[in-house]
């Protein structure tokens, strides 16, 4: 070999860019960002993320089966546990869809009573993301913010319902009777709690100011902008593409919401806007959530003014029996669209229940957002579709 | 006084003197981790620890000691065991040896060198080679990770670190420490009688003391810049595997480390234990005080961030570092030597 040749050599072998070999990094199903029992496989190249794989599964809890041996009031109980940040607002789209397929409607007052609490169910999901999302970027505070007034909502939904995430509130045709509101369901003299309108007004007055305490912690925090703006970008064509919906679409600019468009509950008799941004990154994500909480507070405060007096159930056979048919019910729950798709082949139980939940959809854009991005994104990214694990895996 | 090198009192001496350091540091780490959990609480609308000591919680974080200590002390069965048990010592040593040359009084200095201020940069630059033993040694791919940025971290902030104290030396003149402490003393002007001096950070250093500062909670790996701990990304970066009593080291390090930097702080640009118009003699009595108050002082700001702020990434804290800090660490020297010619 001459030394030319040496030389020349020597050159190809100093342009070739350095190979580094990728790592494996396992993130999960134990990990704090999580949000429960997910599990990343992603392969990085030092700190960018070259391809992630989600392996979900490990919180299945076969409910879907489960309902085709229950009675259709025994169901409640189950969907509520699907996203238990929201125990309500999963009852709601099941138990319409059971009405609809019994051609059973439901009192105006149960109807509005839903609303409410579908309302609080929201606001109280929201502001579990307002503060696991900075806890997720390294900021704390905002969590015990958040938190505290998270609680007055919930007080009012136990209040309510007896029970702070698993209400199992709802029934076929109407609502069960409320806590200390007497064991008869058809006198008109049943009322929600004593102080509970008052109880709600305070209530949406500190989440409000909260909204507030939040927009100064956070909002317009230099140090969550460079965090966040601009990450995790998601365009309204892939958003569609994967399913996505709720604030996650809302935030790429598609003003969607099913309580416009399709509204179960009195929505349409509300005045609210529906809350979105345009570009779709982890900001507008987080922006598009905070906007919701204030607009289900306008919507709570209307709302408490405009239930109608009545009886909280309809007249129901003591057996339910469901005709034979079919039904698809959706719901615009805090995380997006909840849909449930019930088969009756008549009887007292459902021939099958399935069960769209959002997360699971909001969640399968991952492999596609992570693409590229660095680890520190990954956490950014993942705690702003908001999901829980519990919705993904049912 | 003599010099204890020629006079055979130098083993006794150091003795005394190192007790006396670890004496300061240690209570003085266990105090500013009750200070932080306090006043996080209270930043945060809670209580903080309540019972523990009878009363105020007092106690509490040296519950959180015995706790460790009682720990199961694992070592990863595919760690690196010599490297994993030296690192925390590594870590805590550095720390304490920033102590040798900081001044607590006119003659209270465990070492007055030359080169303090050398010293003083080179030495604390060890902690993160511990810091990066540990990331290394633990055989845990999030360890990894979060040593190596520990690694990328010490050579974005030592820079600007650096810069800013290069503006001091050349202000004071000298790189020993109880002669920067002179020349924060020294008379500026006299108005109706009175000497007026100035520490630094009002003779033109407050853009230096801004820079140090953002260093220093660089070099302290906490939120805004705790990338390689990390805790919602990393699950505790190169902590992950610790446990027991070398988790113990490396968290009483960490908070030595904070009162170390702030003791520095506070001797470069707030005038270290001096106090205007208090004669030597006083100074080295009460000059521990009016130190340690500076340095409580510091602490709460370092505190006050943490609990405030989110965490940056790796690639905003290096741009920060070179496009932000070193220019204007540059630019500050600049400053500081015409202020030497011009005043």
């Amino acid at each position: 070999m001459t030394s030319l040749e040496q030389i020349h050599r020597s050159e190809v072998a100093v342009s070739v860019e350095l190979q580094t070999p990728d790592m494996t990094i396992n993130i999960g199903p134990q990990h704090p960002s999580t949000h429960g029992v997910l599990r990343l496989v992603a392969r990085i190249d030092g700190e960018r993320i070259e391809e992630v794989e989600p392996v979900i599964g490990y919180m299945h809890r076969g409910y879907e089966k489960l309902a085709e041996v229950r009675t259709y009031a025994q169901i409640t109980t189950l969907v509520n546990r699907i996203d238990w940040v929201a125990g309500f607002a999963n009852e709601i789209a099941f138990i319409r869809a059971v009405e609809a397929l019994a051609g059973i409607e439901p009192t105006p007052r149960a109807q509005w009573i839903r609303l409410i609490l579908a309302e609080m169910a929201r606001i109280s999901s929201h502001l579990v993301f307002m503060s696991s999302y900075p806890l997720e970027l390294g900021a704390t505070t905002p969590l015990f913010h958040a938190l505290r007034e998270r609680e007055r909502v919930l007080d009012l939904i136990e209040s309510v319902t007896g029970g702070r995430f698993h209400p199992n509130f709802n029934r076929v045709g109407g609502v069960k009777p409320v806590a200390g509101g007497g064991s008869s369901t058809k006198t008109a003299s049943q009322d929600l709690p004593a102080g509970f309108y008052e109880g709600t007004r305070l209530a949406v007055e500190k989440v409000l100011a909260v909204c507030e305490d939040i927009d100064s912690l956070v909002t317009g925090n230099e140090l969550i902008k460079a965090r966040t703006v601009g990450v995790g970008v998601i365009p309204a064509d892939k958003g569609i593409e994967y399913g996505l919906s709720g604030p996650n679409l809302r935030a790429s600019g598609i003003p969607f919401d099913l309580r416009k468009h399709e509204a179960i509950l009195p929505y349409d008799e509300v005045d609210f806007d529906v809350a979105w941004a345009e570009t779709g990154d982890c900001y507008d994500r987080y922006v598009v959530r905070l906007e919701e909480i204030r607009q289900s507070c306008r919507i709570v405060l209307q709302a408490i003014d405009k239930v109608p007096s009545g009886p909280l159930q309809a007249k129901v056979p003591r057996v339910l029996k469901v005709p034979k048919g079919q039904a698809y019910v959706r719901n615009e729950n805090p995380k997006g669209e909840f849909g449930y798709y019930v088969i009756s082949e008549g009887g007292r139980i459902p021939y099958r229940l399935k069960i769209r939940s959002t997360s699971f959809s909001n969640l399968s854009i991952l492999p596609w957002v992570l693409k590229g991005a660095l680890v520190p994104d990954l956490v950014a990214i993942m705690g702003s579709l908001d999901f829980v694990l519990g919705d993904v895996d049912r | 006084m003599s010099d204890p090198w020629t006079t055979g009192w130098f083993w006794a001496d150091t003795v005394i003197k190192v007790a006396a350091v670890l004496a300061i540091m240690l209570p003085g780490a266990l105090a500013l981790i009750y200070a932080e959990v306090k006043v996080s609480a209270h930043m945060q609308h809670r209580v903080g620890p309540y019972y523990a000591g009878g009363r105020f919680g007092w106690a509490q974080p040296l519950a959180d000691g015995l706790k460790f200590i009682q720990k199961e002390d694992l070592v990863p069965s595919a760690a690196d065991g010599l490297v994993f048990r030296l690192a925390p010592y590594v870590v805590i040593m550095s720390t304490l040896a920033t102590f040798v040359v900081i001044p607590f009084g006119p003659d209270l200095v465990v070492r007055d060198l030359d080169l303090g201020a050398f010293y003083l940069l080179a030495i604390s630059s060890l902690s993160t080679l511990g810091v990066l033993m540990a990331g290394w040694a633990s055989a845990n791919k999030y360890s990894l990770i979060g040593g190596l940025r520990a690694a990328g971290q010490l050579i974005a902030y030592e820079l600007p670190l650096l810069l800013a104290v290069v503006a001091v030396v050349v202000q004071a003149g000298t790189m020993s420490l109880p002669g920067i402490v002179d020349a924060q003393a020294e008379t500026v002007f006299t108005v109706g009688g009175f000497d007026v001096a100035l520490p630094f950070i009002l003779k033109g250093q407050i853009i230096g003391f801004t820079i140090f500062l953002i260093a220093a909670v660089a070099e302290l790996s906490r939120i805004p810049f705790d990338m390689p701990i990390a805790e919602s990304e990393l699950t505790m970066g190169y902590l992950t595997e610790y446990s027991g009593l070398r988790f113990t080291m490396f968290f009483l390090g960490e908070y030595a480390s904070m009162i170390s930097l702030a003791a520095v702080a506070a001797t470069f640009y707030l005038g270290g234990y001096w106090l205007p118009g208090v004669s030597d003699s006083v100074l080295n009595v009460l000059g521990p005080g009016v130190l340690l108050a500076k340095v409580g002082l510091l602490c709460f700001v370092f505190i006050w961030i943490r609990w405030t702020w989110p965490r940056l990434r790796e690639d905003q804290l290096q741009n920060l570092a070179w496009r932000w800090l070193i220019p204007l660490a540059l630019v500050n020297i600049v400053i500081a030597g015409i202020l030497k010619v011009v005043l």
